[in-house]
């Protein structure tokens, strides 16, 4: 998925029964794609975080931003550009591994940092949180095992820091 | 003080300035309407609460009060879901309350449960449920707040039995007053920013061929005035969108009428040929501007409008104002006074408007003895006829159309009519609620027999609650407009929209409701029916006027074409462009 098409952004909404039926319904009714959604209390428990992924070849962003802005719980809109914002996604996955081939799934466990939650005869859980590319790599380089079922929670973000405060990790992109 | 949800409801729709109410009571409503009769208020019992809906439009429209309707859960609720996108449409403020069943009953499809705020969630500007018996006083003043600032629309306010049914304890609160709106989510931004004015008025100056689209925002925002006086200085041509009918006199020598699929010639080619198109309160709607990418091509966008969504939804502009009609307006006259006259060459321009002005006037075929009356006729004579402030309110239809071009429109707030969402049967609600707010007015519901049957039951309200409205029927027996589309597109395959005009007997009907019941059928008794029905006032009156069927409303943009395509009337059609 490119990241031009796909625009992170980011509502404040007060905690009130319906938001999130008032938040999808919109994008339904106006036709707007989105591809990820997480929802989330905040620090403020007046309020939520729902953070969603658009495309924006479904509808120009700043009409998106504009539609959700009318509605009365939504408190506060931020888009985040990838490359101003550290984006984040857990993943929980189940895959086939034969015993023989553990030690490669190991290996994929390692390279990504990933965790091992689970293992079974034939089958592990393994977890990893990490930029949203990343846990489409990971993803991707298990599903010739055989992927059982997994779960992704849709990414959060936050606006990255001032550069000067900011201890980059290996794993930001 | 203590006291209990109903009366706290009924007490605060008191201290919100609410004088009257429409309505119909049912179960779970129940509670509110004991504290009514105790209450200042007047309460108007419609006959269908799709009628409730359309009067509170007509009061809002009429008056600039916001409109506010009352009626029971389920069936009631969903009943009134046409007005409230109707009123979403238009931006009209109404404040509705719906009963609910009780808050525990919630979710359980208890007897007359429907999830009222899910229904309404997209036709309203915003909906309440409210769970707590102590949250009424604050909710009615967030839904007063919400309704009648920033883009006015229709609030609902979902409020079960329990928090309002004095034997129960989940009832009980102590009356306050709020101080102010709890909504931290809405800011309207009514003052349009100074450099945006500024560059404005910089668009005007150069023009050479500069129009004013004023749309329905214009009335909204009380900025009719302003309006006039930005035409003046600036000596730029206006139109009127169909929803901005008398937002600028029809007389005024820089009124072009209204545009759009069956606008005049004048507006809808100065629209499309113009270099600046300065649009205020106007949302380009897909019936001003015809086909898309063929509308107004040279034309640069000033566009202004208090909901910022509208900016760039539709037609990208040049510069994009956020801001209160009037607001944007006084300070773009302030701003012209300050540059001086424009050195832009309009000579050109104003002989091309004067030339289609002349080739091209709103015209329609003489009366042919032995066939219906002449719709247009008809409208013209009842214009003559009547008070010059005069409300009229519309159904849809072709009598829609032809009352939009040929009344005179000299004031703001005299044209009522369901502009975006084009609901048949508007006329006769909204006219009653019309007339509710300004009773010393004359108020014409004029509609088509399609449209009448739809919502005529309200006159039987009107009747009983002696509001006296008048009906001009126009009686083509046909479902008109769509029988116009089907002569003009389908090959004349007339596929269901005859209705006939004989059954009903309308006049037998108005009587049967309360009302007069007159009918004119030739030309010689158009003007004394006129007569005679203005001069009643003690009661409703219905004037039937028999049309001729195959009448087609001129000039028309078909569907899908440019509004370069433009119809004009058969009789215009070999004159020079
Ligand atoms: C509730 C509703 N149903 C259907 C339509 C589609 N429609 C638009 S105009 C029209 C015909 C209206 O007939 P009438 O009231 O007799 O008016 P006329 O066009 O004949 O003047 C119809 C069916 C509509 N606008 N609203
Ligand atoms: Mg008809």
């Amino acid at each position: 998925m490119s990241s031009d098409r796909f625009h992170t952004v980011v509502l404040r909404v007060e905690n009130k029964a319906g938001v999130l039926a008032r938040v999808a319904g919109l994008f339904a009714r106006r036709g707007f794609n989105i591809d990820s959604l997480a929802v989330a209390p905040t620090e403020d428990d007046r309020f939520s975080r729902i953070t969603f992924t658009v495309d924006v070849e479904s509808a120009p962003l700043d009409q998106v931003v504009k539609q959700l802005n009318k509605l009365i719980n939504v408190v506060e809109i931020t888009e985040l550009d990838p490359k101003s914002s550290v984006e984040r996604e857990l993943m929980i996955i189940t895959v086939n591994v034969a015993p023989e081939n553990r030690g490669q799934v190991m290996d994929l466990v390692r390279i990504f940092e990933a965790k091992v939650l689970n293992v079974g005869y034939d089958q592990m859980m393994l977890s990893l949180s990490g930029a949203p590319s990343r846990v489409d790599d990971f993803e991707q380089l298990l599903s010739p095992h055989g992927i059982v079922e997994l779960q992704r929670t849709g990414r959060v973000a936050l606006r990255r820091l001032d550069k000067i405060q900011a201890a980059p990790s290996a794993e930001e992109s | 003080m203590k006291t209990n949800g109903g009366s706290a409801l009924i007490a605060s729709l008191e201290r919100e300035g609410v004088d009257v109410v429409f309505g119909l009571p049912g179960g779970a409503i129940l509670p509110v309407y004991d504290p009514i009769l105790d209450s200042s208020i007047r309460h108007i019992l419609v006959r269908h609460e799709q009628g409730a809906g359309h009067m509170a439009q007509g009061y809002a429209h009429a008056t600039g009060r916001p409109g506010v309707l009352m009626v029971t859960s389920g069936p009631a609720a969903t009943n009134i879901v046409t007005p409230l996108c109707d009123a979403y449409m238009d931006s009209i403020p109404l404040v509705a309350i719906t009963g609910q069943v009780p808050y525990s009953a919630i979710g359980t499809d208890a007897f007359q449960e429907c999830d009222t705020t899910g229904i309404t969630m997209s036709v309203t500007k915003h909906n309440f449920l409210v769970t707590d018996a102590a949250d009424i006083p604050q909710v009615i003043h967030d839904a007063f707040h919400i309704a009648t600032t920033g883009r006015p629309g229709p609030v609902l306010v979902d409020i079960p039995k329990d928090i309002v049914d004095p034997n129960n304890p989940r009832s009980a609160l102590e009356m306050y007053q709020p101080d102010g709106p709890k909504l931290p989510g809405y800011q309207p931004q009514p003052e349009p920013e100074a450099t945006l004015i500024a560059d404005a008025i910089e668009l005007i100056q150069q023009a050479e061929r500069p129009v004013i689209y004023a749309g329905g925002g214009i009335l909204k925002a009380r900025a009719a005035e302003a309006l006039r006086a930005l035409a003046d200085a600036a000596d730029i041509h206006v139109v009127t969108t169909l929803m901005a009918r008398g937002a600028f006199p029809d007389d005024h020598p820089l009124c072009l009428g209204m545009p759009g699929m069956h606008g005049n010639y004048t507006a809808v080619t100065a629209m499309q040929q113009a270099d600046l198109l300065i649009a205020l309160g106007a949302r380009f709607d897909d019936r001003v501007t015809g086909r898309l990418d063929g509308f107004a091509p040279e034309a640069k966008i000033i566009h202004a409008d208090i909901d910022p969504a509208e900016l760039n939804k539709v037609r990208r502009a040049d510069v994009a104002i956020v801001g209160d009609s009037r607001l944007v307006i006084e300070a773009m006259v302030e701003g012209l006074a300050a540059a001086g006259p424009s050195p832009a060459d309009r000579s050109e321009w104003r002989s091309r408007i004067s030339g289609w002005r002349e080739r091209f006037p709103l015209t329609y075929d003489e009366h042919v003895p032995g066939e219906g009356l002449k719709p247009q006729q008809v409208l013209e004579q009842l214009r003559d006829g009547s008070p010059e402030d005069t409300i009229v309110t519309s159904g849809v239809g072709q009598h829609q159309m032809w009352a939009a071009q040929h009344w005179t429109f000299r004031h703001p707030y005299t044209w009522i009519n369901s502009g975006g969402l084009g609901t048949m049967g508007f006329s006769i609600p909204a006219a009653i609620g019309a007339k509710v707010g300004m009773p010393d007015r004359t108020v014409w519901a004029v509609d088509g027999d399609g449209c009448f049957q739809m919502t005529a039951q309200e006159l039987v309200t009107a009747a009983v609650e002696r509001i006296p409205v008048k009906v001009a029927l126009l009686n083509n027996g046909y479902l008109g407009m769509v029988r116009q589309w089907q002569e003009m597109f389908y090959e004349e395959r007339f596929s269901e929209v005859e209705l006939g005009q004989a059954v009903p007997d309308y006049v037998k009907w108005a009587e049967a409701m309360g009302c007069v019941g007159i009918r004119a059928e030739s030309p010689e008794e158009v003007e004394p029916a006129i007569a005679q029905a203005n001069d009643i006032d003690d009661r409703p009156v219905v004037v039937e006027f028999r049309t001729e069927a195959t009448e087609k409303v001129f000039p028309m943009v078909p569907a899908g074409k440019t509004n370069s395509d433009i119809m004009v009337h058969p009789s215009q059609e070999g004159q020079q462009r």
